[in-house]
């Protein structure tokens, strides 16, 4: 099976780590993910960019409306995610309609990703 | 969760909030500081033992909060009355509970704390530089070390500058109200000036200083964020943001060993912070869908067209012209056009960049940037000669080493010419 593994932190404090803090903090993640790749476990795993980037597409609507900051509602959970490959951000929220389209209610959260680690040899979700 | 990088990391993050909410309370900065200083002190023993509060802001705002009051009652067996009103102010208030405070301590109230916090620190009568060290030292909590270091001064004189600033602000009206609109997007037009002021301090240091003076950037960018997250649907912060991000993307690459500047055009682009560059250009991005155009927007944007150029010859400098025009409406002057004028030297060819920049030589004859660029230009043109006095004339006016190492390098370079070909011309 694939687990997603999501990571919440107080975005302030992390904001405030010195630079030398966060190095060390992602090098100490680095060998566990490298752990996890060796393993062929890891799929992928992405550090995003603060909620400062962030647009969200409320889909509850017809049309959709795009509004500026992070996805903030206790009511609605998180489902799912996608990670696309966009040009800019009318890139992305154009893929955001389409999936709105194919899926009305609730909203998707565009965030972008600051970086992303691959793993092309995962095993693959083992049912 | 309590080891000492966290805790550090949790009370510099908490300190603009705490510090707006204790301002709002004591009206009074160095109260305030006192009050929130003892709350620091008191987090640095509990925390460890007890584990971190599920909110450290609120904690420290509550903890400062008592602090504050125990200390003005103190003073006030010593000495004058206290203010009645403002005392039985504060001991209704002391027993609310962290989770209560932490519910008032969102939305507006809370904004515009922390937006008068920053206000305060640029008032008008403050020159810039004053501005800027206290807004690090009230806001962002560097001690008045980092601050000296950053500035290239001794600790002593710069307590000595930020202890007049804090009583020239003292003296002066703080704003207590709630602000209009106006106001607040009055207030926060100041604001943003200042960040960009003290992002720039950082900046424009080259050479031995640049190291030194990084941390502004860190702080200007930290306030920047700040700034966004209260405004969250205000383009011009977006671009502010985005634009000093785009900028300090390139630090890696703006100095070379020696610590001399390389152009823009010049600069290894593989060296570029590459998640900067995608936050500036996501903001940007963010900003331009307002279509409310600003002045800062209008930067970052001619920044993300550096930016998304893969190497110096894909820049698209027509874009970049217009873009310096839509500048030059919003904001007219000599500096702006100037620095249109390296765009149109790539669109129409130095001599059109030369002529448009005849005009503006009375206003700029003593910016090291107009003769540096003016040298450039005449040098592209073939003509040594008028090079040669363009670049004396910059280099008298360096504002530091790396600009006049950077100006030294074009004049060695035409020394070395000029007696090549006077070598040639003896030999043929």
């Amino acid at each position: 099976m694939l687990y997603a593994v999501l990571c919440y932190h107080m975005e302030d404090v992390v904001g405030a780590w010195s630079p030398a803090h966060d190095e060390a903090v992602m090098a100490r993640l680095a060998a566990v993910r490298d752990d996890l790749a060796g393993q062929g476990r890891l799929s992928l795993s992405a550090r995003l960019l603060p909620t400062t980037t962030a647009v969200t597409l409320r889909k509850d609507r017809e049309p959709p409306l795009l509004v500026d900051g992070p996805f903030a509602e206790t009511k609605e959970q998180l489902l799912g995610f996608y990670l696309v490959d966009c040009a800019d951000l009318a890139e992305a929220a154009s893929a955001a309609r389409e999936l709105a389209a194919a899926n009305p209610g609730g909203c998707y959260e565009i965030r972008p990703v600051a970086t992303a680690w691959k793993s092309n040899d995962v095993h693959g979700a083992r049912p | 969760m309590s080891d000492p990088d966290w805790i550090d990391a949790a009370l510099v993050s908490a300190r603009p909030r705490a510090m707006a909410a204790l301002l709002r309370y004591f009206r009074d900065l160095d109260t305030a500081e006192e009050a929130y200083q003892d709350a620091c002190l008191r987090a640095l023993k509990s925390w460890p033992e007890k584990g971190p509060p599920r909110d450290p802001t609120a904690w420290l705002i509550l903890v400062g909060r008592n602090s504050g009051v125990d200390a003005a009652r103190r003073k006030s067996r010593q000495t004058a009355l206290p203010s009645d009103e403002v005392l039985t102010d504060l001991a209704a208030g002391l027993d609310d509970a962290e989770t209560a405070l932490a519910e008032r301590l969102d939305g507006a109230d809370y904004r515009d704390d922390i937006l008068r916090l920053l206000f305060v620190c640029c008032h008008p009568d403050l020159p810039a530089t004053q501005q800027i060290a206290l807004a690090l030292r009230i806001v962002s909590g560097l001690s008045v070390r980092q601050i000296a270091r950053a500035f290239l001064v001794g600790e002593s004189a710069m307590e000595q500058r930020i202890t007049r600033a804090k009583a020239r602000v003292a003296k002066g009206d703080t704003p207590f109200e709630a602000p209009s609109p106006t106001e607040r997007a009055e207030r926060l037009l100041t604001v943003m000036a200042m960040v960009y002021l003290v992002f720039n301090e950082g900046y424009s240091a080259g050479g031995a200083e640049a190291d030194a003076r990084r941390p502004l950037c860190h702080e200007a960018l930290r306030l920047s964020r700040l700034l966004l997250r209260l405004f969250p649907t205000e383009p011009e912060v977006m671009g502010l943001t985005a634009l000093m991000l785009l900028q300090h993307a390139r630090t890696p690459a703006r100095l070379d060993a020696d610590g001399l500047i390389v152009l823009l055009e010049d600069q290894d682009r593989g060296l570029w912070d590459a998640a900067m560059i995608t936050e500036g250009l996501a903001l940007i991005d963010k900003a331009m869908r307002h279509r409310r155009p600003g002045p800062y927007q209008v930067q970052a944007a001619i920044a993300a067209l550096h930016a998304r150029a893969e190497r110096a010859e894909d820049t698209d400098w027509a874009q970049i012209d217009h873009l310096y025009a839509a500048l030059e409406r919003m904001t007219p002057s000599p500096v702006v056009s100037l620095n249109r004028a390296v765009a149109v030297s790539k669109v129409a060819g130095p001599q059109a960049a030369l002529d448009m920049i005849a005009p503006l030589e009375g206003r700029l004859a003593g910016y090291f940037h107009f003769h540096g660029l003016r040298g450039a230009l005449s040098l592209q043109l073939g003509r040594d000669e008028a090079a040669r006095e363009a670049f004396h004339q910059a280099i008298a006016l360096a504002g530091g080493a790396a600009e006049a190492a950077h100006i030294r390098q074009h004049l060695d370079r035409l020394q070395a010419e000029g007696e090549k070909n006077r070598a040639a011309v003896s030999e043929g």
